[in-house]
């Protein structure tokens, strides 16, 4: 059983690193959203520190929405993904390991780049810590979530549009809790009660979210 | 007639739209008395509320209006999870035809409660619990809309829906809590929305105006599910003889 979900998962790691610009051009375009704040609030430090956790968080949702699109569309396109669902494997399997992948390539460098980005708006030590530690924990439940949208919108007009339309109101509990978890940590009130919410979020959407995918993914390819 | 009386035989559009044609008046009527014993009660018997004046009264539009957002949403997600279930066409439209009214309900929550809020609160808007996660389920509708309406083949139109209905049911109680914990933790109480004083007369024009809502609602349900079925089954000879007869 895990053993499809990891072929899956390696041969769309793979692809993805065939085609490593696209990554990067998900990661740039989150240097740059974060980036434009400063310039359009002004640079004081103190209001900067207090924005932080919002703005990176909702550059990381921005981000994420913008590889969702690119999940199942190519497999959709040369037929790949008739062939998976054809296979004997539960889809639903195969889905989650599309999501794990979708997430090593556009979760985790978003992680791994925030404190940096976490410097520029000033951030303590420990709240930079906490920052990385949220992203690390919610953005896997991003990739679920979103799975259900880009197959609800696969090979539609307007997709992209669509997609962020119906996904981006789900994800408002991730940004609430994984925003929270820094402001909890720079108010002093500690951060641990909202990282076991992000965890808790992200176990379930990878439990059902991929077999809610799936469900979709059968809807568009009957 | 048959001589059993067999409630799925309307399940089936082509005897369902008699049916909807049939109710629709019964329906429209009941809200009209409703509507009028409501606001009879809610502008004229119920007492001017002794810290809000008569700015108040809009509540007999104001709840209603959010009890049904909610609701038609779970009646939505109901039809949805019985036509994925159970593969029967009427769900869908059924579902498609609530969305536009739930809607319309959700804006009308959060607009009247906007003009309350002015005098009350003194603010058009605030990040109250109640305020955002109603906003949001107005997102949700709009979502649902724009997915049916992005999908040219009905059937699949109405099962992608349908998901999408089942997926945001799940997730409408995390948003609220969610919500509501962000909203105590990043400012005090300083809105308190309990009403614990409540004049009985206030709260008997409430539910009568409720009533009202909901019947309406089931009136233009139908009236809207008559026309998604003329549309859908336009190729059927039922569709086509009830046409025929309204042109004579």
């Amino acid at each position: 059983m895990l053993n499809i979900v990891a072929a899956v998962a390696g041969r769309d790691l793979k692809l993805a690193m065939r085609r490593q610009a696209d990554i990067v051009s998900a990661l740039f375009f989150f240097v740059i959203v974060v980036s434009l704040f400063p310039l359009g609030i002004g640079p004081e430090p103190d209001l900067l520190r207090k924005l932080a956790p919002g703005v990176l968080w909702v550059a990381a949702l921005l981000a994420t929405m913008l590889s969702l699109p690119r999940l199942f569309a190519d497999d959709h396109r040369d037929g790949t993904l008739e062939q998976l669902a054809l296979a004997p494997h539960p889809l639903g399997l195969v889905v989650t390991g599309k999501v794990i992948a979708h997430w090593l390539v556009s979760g985790l460098p978003l992680a791994l780049i925030a404190p940096v980005l976490g410097i520029q708006f000033d951030l303590s030590t420990d709240a930079l810590l906490v920052l990385t530690g949220a992203i690390l924990l919610g953005t896997p439940a991003l990739s679920g979530i979103g799975a259900i949208g880009a197959a609800l919108t696969l090979g539609l007009r307007g997709g992209g549009v669509l997609l962020s339309l119906l996904v981006l109101p789900l994800y408002i509990p991730v940004l609430i809790f994984g925003a929270g978890a820094v402001d909890a940590t720079v108010s002093g009130l500690g951060g641990e009660g909202h990282l076991s919410l992000l965890a808790a979020m992200t176990c379930a959407s990878i439990g059902f979210a991929p077999w809610a995918a799936a469900a979709a993914l059968k809807i568009a390819l009957e | 007639m048959t001589d059993r009386f067999n409630l799925y035989r309307f399940a089936s559009p082509a005897t369902f739209y008699p049916l909807a044609g049939t109710l629709i008046p019964y329906f429209a009527a009941i809200a009209a008395v409703f509507g009028i014993a409501g606001l009879y009660v809610g502008m004229l018997v119920a007492p001017t509320d002794f810290q809000q004046g008569e700015g108040y009264r809009i509540i007999f539009i104001h709840v209603p209006a959010s009890w049904l957002s909610m609701f038609i949403y779970l009646v939505m997600a109901g039809w949805a999870a019985i036509g994925l279930a159970f593969n029967t066409r009427l769900s869908g439209m059924m579902a498609q035809a609530l969305a536009p009214t739930g809607a319309l309900m959700a804006f009308l929550s959060l607009w009247t409660g906007a003009l309350w809020g002015k005098p009350m609160w003194g603010t058009w808007w605030v990040w109250d619990a109640r305020l955002t996660s109603e906003l949001i389920l107005l997102f949700l509708y709009i979502g649902y809309m724009a997915l049916t309406a992005a999908i040219d083949d009905a059937r699949r139109a109405d099962k992608a829906g349908g998901l999408l209905l089942l997926v945001g049911v799940v997730n409408v109680p995390i948003i609220y809590f969610s919500v509501k914990w962000w909203n105590t933790l990043h400012q005090g109480s300083s809105v308190n929305l309990t009403k614990s004083s409540m004049a009985e007369t206030m709260l008997w024009g409430m539910l009568l105006m409720a009533m009202c809502f909901w019947m309406y609602s089931i009136a233009v349900a139908l009236m809207r599910v008559r026309t998604i079925m003329l549309e859908r089954e336009r190729h059927t000879d039922w569709v086509k003889a009830i046409l025929a007869g309204g042109e004579q």
